[in-house]
């Protein structure tokens, strides 16, 4: 079981700074996400692209600003639990929380901050009819563990990053690697797209372009893929088949917690704290909603602020407490670590 | 400058006949939240998501040239047409007076 003070659903921009004004108020954080990296929106559909209105940065890359919070936050050793989905929360006899992940693993709570954006991501499926009997048969969305496919046949259908990473990626794992798509272009970083070029001038990746998977056969477990090219339709034998066809974010099972929710999103008191219907859960960031409700980041930094302090009171009701401000107090960091302000010299001039 | 009117076909198909400036830079998608119709806009409007995706219903309106973008985007969407768009790339100018679309499935 892991335990911490507040339990962060969400790791992206909101999600990160609420670890630093918890620190501020000596509040440890652990944190849950879908994806396997922090970052949130950020990292997976837009690292690369400028964020004009993060005050104070006239122009920021998307994931250079998840980089500087994972700096910021680095003093307070926020906890992570990464790829896996927050599923269950259950509250405890003593005001606490448990939630339980799609994986099993355990965290508990007094306090539990949704910060999930617009939802976890989940893996978009192609249409094909028969492939959710495949799932894990052969049929995998995300590549999570690259040695599975070792000494294997793999066949990666899609156009982007990260079809042409990953055909890249197993060219030295696994005994044939097969990269489908609909078009003769793909979209990627310019040296992906000239090694898959290389990669298939030298025999190590089979290129079928233009085409797509329209079926899936095989006996208990994916045996050949069904390939339509140029309308012709044949079969290519393999031993996975991995489709990459990007994320879209789902509200998932947080929708069935028991918190009011608003057209895809969670009704909180902007008034207050940002708290939700239940107490002791906040909802912060851009899966909120609230009259006059923005969808920025900027907005939900403010919202992370509001909540920590909330949180603090609901942590600590008999504790008297007055916020400080850090160029004043400086940042004490859990690792031992401190940062402050230079002192002034105070020395006469002769 | 005046306002255009453009006709959205939603999931369940109704038909919103919606008005919509010229003047504040926005797009179809921006539009389709606007009047809270069921469009995620998940990425922004930065053709990185096919959210918006829309089938155009009006042959008599000229739309903007599709981007190398766009175009890469639809090549790994679901539930593409010949005339698929995405509503982010698609601004709101006096020449879309009249144009007609339908949203297209969810995925």
């Amino acid at each position: 079981m892991i335990k911490t003070d507040i339990l962060i659903i969400g790791a992206g921009p909101t999600g990160l700074f609420a670890v630093f004004e918890a620190g501020l108020l000596k509040l440890k954080c652990h944190l849950i996400d879908a994806l396997p990296q922090p970052g949130g929106q950020c990292a997976e559909i837009y690292p690369k692209k400028p964020i004009y209105d993060i005050p104070g940065f006239p122009e920021v890359l998307a994931g250079d600003l998840v980089d500087n919070l994972m700096e910021q936050i680095k003093p307070f050793e926020p906890g992570f639990t990464l790829g896996e989905r927050a599923d269950t929360i259950e509250k405890q006899e003593d005001g606490t929380f448990i939630v339980t992940t799609n994986r099993g693993t355990k965290h508990q709570a007094p306090v539990v901050a949704i910060a999930g954006g617009l939802g976890s991501f989940e893996p978009r499926k192609p249409l094909i009819d028969n492939i959710t009997d495949y799932e894990d048969k052969g049929v995998e969305y995300i590549i999570r563990d690259p040695e599975i496919y070792r000494n294997k046949r793999v066949l990666i259908a899609g156009g982007g990053d990260s079809a042409l990473d990953w055909s890249i990626f197993l060219t030295d794992i696994a005994s044939e690697v097969t990269l489908v798509h609909r078009r003769n272009e793909f979209r990627g970083a310019l040296d992906s797209v000239e090694k898959v070029q290389e990669l298939k001038k030298l025999g190590k990746i089979n290129l079928i372009t233009p085409a797509e998977i329209v079926g899936l056969k095989g006996d208990g477990k994916i045996e050949a893929v069904v390939v339509k090219k140029e309308g012709e339709e044949f079969e290519k034998e393999t031993d996975h088949f991995i489709p990459l066809f990007g994320l879209s974010p789902k509200l998932g099972p947080i929708a069935d917690w028991g918190l009011e929710i608003e057209k895809n999103a969670i009704k909180v008191d902007n008034a207050l704290d940002y708290q939700t219907n239940i107490p002791g859960i906040y909802a912060i960031g851009d899966i909120n909603t609230y009259p006059g409700k923005l969808k920025l980041i900027l907005c939900g930094f403010h919202e992370a602020t509001l909540m920590c302090q909330s949180a603090y009171q609901r942590i600590f009701p008999d504790k008297r407490y007055v916020m400080k401000y850090t160029t004043v107090s400086g940042i004490d960091g859990f690792d031992g670590s401190r940062k402050e302000a230079e002192k002034a010299v105070v020395k006469a001039i002769e | 400058m005046a306002d255009v009117t453009i006709k959205i076909k939603d999931r369940e198909g109704v038909v919103h006949e919606v008005e919509a400036p010229t003047d504040m830079a926005m797009n179809l998608m921006e539009v389709c939240k606007a009047y809270e119709l069921p469009v995620e806009g998940t990425c922004g409007g930065m053709a990185m998501c096919a959210s918006c995706q829309c089938y155009i219903l009006s042959n008599d309106v000229q739309l903007p040239e599709m981007s190398d973008d766009e175009d890469a985007m639809l090549a790994e969407a679901f539930y593409v047409q010949d005339n698929s768009r995405l509503g982010c790339q698609i601004p709101i100018t006096e020449d879309l007076d009249g144009l007609e679309v339908e949203l297209a499935p969810e995925s």
